[in-house]
């Protein structure tokens, strides 16, 4: 999470990318990782695969009177479920299959255009050979004249289409590459309450118990802030303790009778980031506790 | 000390925007269930608004806050709310209209090199396969499928050629499913046409060649039975459309990998995403001409037993194409800047 300044190499590494919005915010979205995206498409598959077990058990009470239609719907809606079931859903305006509805990741395009529906037709046109086409070989609905050798070729484009994900930096798959999309994460926002609340009168008295000098306050920056912001979120006793333990050391705290952890660490976090807050409106980024400006 | 907590001023402004951004979520959770349909005129003006107050939000947090959550929750709040505002705004009718009035056939025109030239390359592979077949017949089974060609092999008399041609059981079985079973295999093959475009075409232009030789052969097959005017008529009435359309895949493959081939003052990369998008919209249609062509096929050759009316048939269809797709149309840009 760096100011609004560039991404550092390693943050691209981890899957961050700019995204300058026209109104020049750049919102730093992040891509999603490869195991989301199989275990989105393994969903999708299940729910397709479901669908059609379904219907065909729903068509199954019609074959007695009239078959060909039977068969024929089928046939449709297994070539529907096929071809369209990735469109349809990425067209919508969530962008996002059922299975990437739930890994919570979309689709979308790269760089600054809007996703077309052509964009996602075709992405998907791309699947058919990337994945139906050899699995077909390989299960032999292709039936005769398919050998040894045509199921190793078939593996080999296959794998060469299962594994592009891993061998590019931005996670495309060979239909990302032609649609110029790709895939992303999409989380729900969810607002965490702040954990400088002293507005209860009973917060406002127990933090009033801890007032720490300047100097020691100095003695950690950023990095340390947010690890004692995940710390204080994550309410792990043990590790409280732990981390309440090396601080007091550090900073030369006198422990006092009856103090709590959490209480002694909120205090502390609250003094160290309005510090470090007030230092950055100064101008003054303090990295971390190495960093002494 | 502790007065310093109560002015911290990262806290006092998330007290004070932290509405916005609630409503800023509530609306995008509203307006995301609700899929592709348009915004209320209430959302049009409000949408904006709590956007860019969101955006600010976010700069100012980044440059003045500390509170991780405080930070990663506006992005994300931001980036949902980017997708949906500079997301497509169209209705589903809009879209569908507007694919049928102007993207689609405007897609065709604006290809017409490629369509000329897959068309000739899937016309070559009916050439070379009639007249190889016609010559020995024996080439027909590397060509076709037997299990595909039902029995209509060089092997099977006249008699049970023009059965096949001329259905006159009304009741026989399996007609409507063999041509649902064929619409959706067209349409794998076109999809599959398109797809493979990339490699340079290459593939693309094998699949057309191959899928033109067995058609040719079995055409073969029948005029060497002497039944070549009939046979015309069958494939006709469904097969200008769908020969067609098999022909606008390829032409959308062609597309891509001329793109790739040639990529001009662009990299290949940019080259290719330029037109797939393009190929794309071409290929939607041709999955609605080989729905049509179904249709035709599934019914339209049962009910139709004439062979005039049905060369008829596939002439008006195959007009109709051409006129639909050519016919002089108002350029994309020039709409677009009329419309706001």
């Amino acid at each position: 999470m760096s100011p609004s300044g560039a991404l550092s190499s390693d943050q691209i590494k981890l899957g961050r990318r700019h995204l300058v919005t026209p109104e020049g915010v750049d919102l730093q979205i992040e891509l999603a990782d490869v195991g989301s995206r199989i275990g989105a498409f393994a969903l999708d598959l299940m729910i397709m695969i479901l669908v059609l077990i379904a219907s065909a058990y729903g068509l199954l009470s019609m074959l007695s009177f009239n078959g060909e239609l039977a068969v024929t719907l089928l046939v449709l809606i297994a070539f529907f479920l096929r071809s369209f079931y990735f469109t349809v859903f990425e067209m919508s305006r969530r962008a996002a299959t059922p299975g990437k509805m739930i890994l919570k990741i979309r689709v979308a395009a790269r760089g600054k255009a809007r996703l077309s529906a052509a964009s996602v037709f075709a992405r998907n046109a791309l699947r058919e050979i990337g994945f139906f086409l050899p699995i077909g070989f390989l299960f032999g609905i292709g039936d005769n004249g398919v050998d040894g050798w045509m199921n190793l070729l078939a593996s080999i484009w296959a794998g060469i289409f299962l594994f592009f994900p891993l061998f590019n930096r931005d996670r495309l798959r060979v239909g990302d590459l032609v649609a110029g999309t790709w895939v992303v994460k999409s989380p729900r926002p969810i607002l965490a309450a702040d954990l400088v609340t002293t507005d209860t009168p009973e917060h406002a008295d127990v933090f009033a118990k801890f007032t720490f000098t300047p100097a020691q306050i100095d003695k950690y920056g950023i990095r340390e802030l947010h690890v004692l912001e995940d710390v204080l979120r994550a309410k792990d006793t043990d590790v409280l303790a732990d981390v309440a333990m090396r601080i007091r050391t550090k900073i030369g705290w006198v422990w006092e009778d009856g103090e709590s952890n959490t209480a002694f660490l909120r205090a502390y976090y609250t003094a160290l980031r309005g510090r470090l807050e007030s230092k950055m409106l100064m101008g003054v980024r303090r990295k971390d506790k190495f960093d002494t400006r | 000390m502790s007065r310093r907590t109560l002015t911290l001023k990262s806290k006092r402004f998330r007290e004070e925007r932290q509405g916005d951004w609630k409503d800023m979520e509530t609306m995008l959770k509203s307006i995301e269930s609700r899929s592709v349909r348009g915004l209320t005129d209430e959302e049009l003006i409000k949408l904006p608004k709590l956007y860019r107050a969101t955006l600010s939000s976010l700069s100012v947090a980044r440059a003045t806050s500390l509170d991780q959550s405080v930070v990663s929750y506006l992005e994300s709040l931001s980036t949902r709310a980017y997708y949906v505002i500079y997301g497509s705004q169209q209705r589903l009718r809009d879209r569908i209209y507007n694919f049928f009035a102007r993207d689609w056939p405007l897609a065709i025109q604006s290809a017409w090199k490629d369509v000329a030239a897959s068309s000739f390359i899937f016309a070559l592979g009916i050439v070379i396969g009639f007249v190889m077949v016609s010559n020995n017949p024996d080439w027909f089974y590397s060509f076709m499928d037997a299990g595909m060609a039902g029995g209509r092999t060089p092997a099977a008399s006249e008699e049970f050629l023009r059965d096949a041609i001329y259905d006159n059981d009304p009741d026989s079985d399996g007609l409507g499913a063999f041509a649902a079973f064929l619409f959706s295999n067209n349409s794998r093959v076109a999809i599959f046409a398109f797809a493979l475009g990339f490699a340079f075409a290459l593939p693309t232009v094998v699949l057309l060649l191959y899928n033109g030789l067995s058609i040719g052969a079995f055409i073969a097959v029948y005029t060497g039975k002497d039944l070549g005017f009939e046979i015309g008529g069958w494939l006709s009435i469904h097969g200008t459309t769908e020969l067609f359309a098999i022909a606008l895949a390829g032409a959308g493959g062609c597309l891509i990998g001329r793109a790739v081939a040639f990529p001009g003052e662009m990299t290949r990369m940019e080259s290719m995403r330029s037109k797939s998008e393009q190929a794309a919209i071409i290929l939607g249609g041709v999955v609605f001409m080989l729905l049509v062509a179904g249709l035709l096929e599934g019914f339209g050759r049962q009910l139709v037993q004439n062979d005039w009316t049905r060369y008829a048939i596939g002439g008006a269809m195959l007009t109709f194409w051409l006129v639909y797709f050519f016919l002089p149309r108002k350029a994309l840009e020039t709409i677009k800047s009329n419309t706001p």
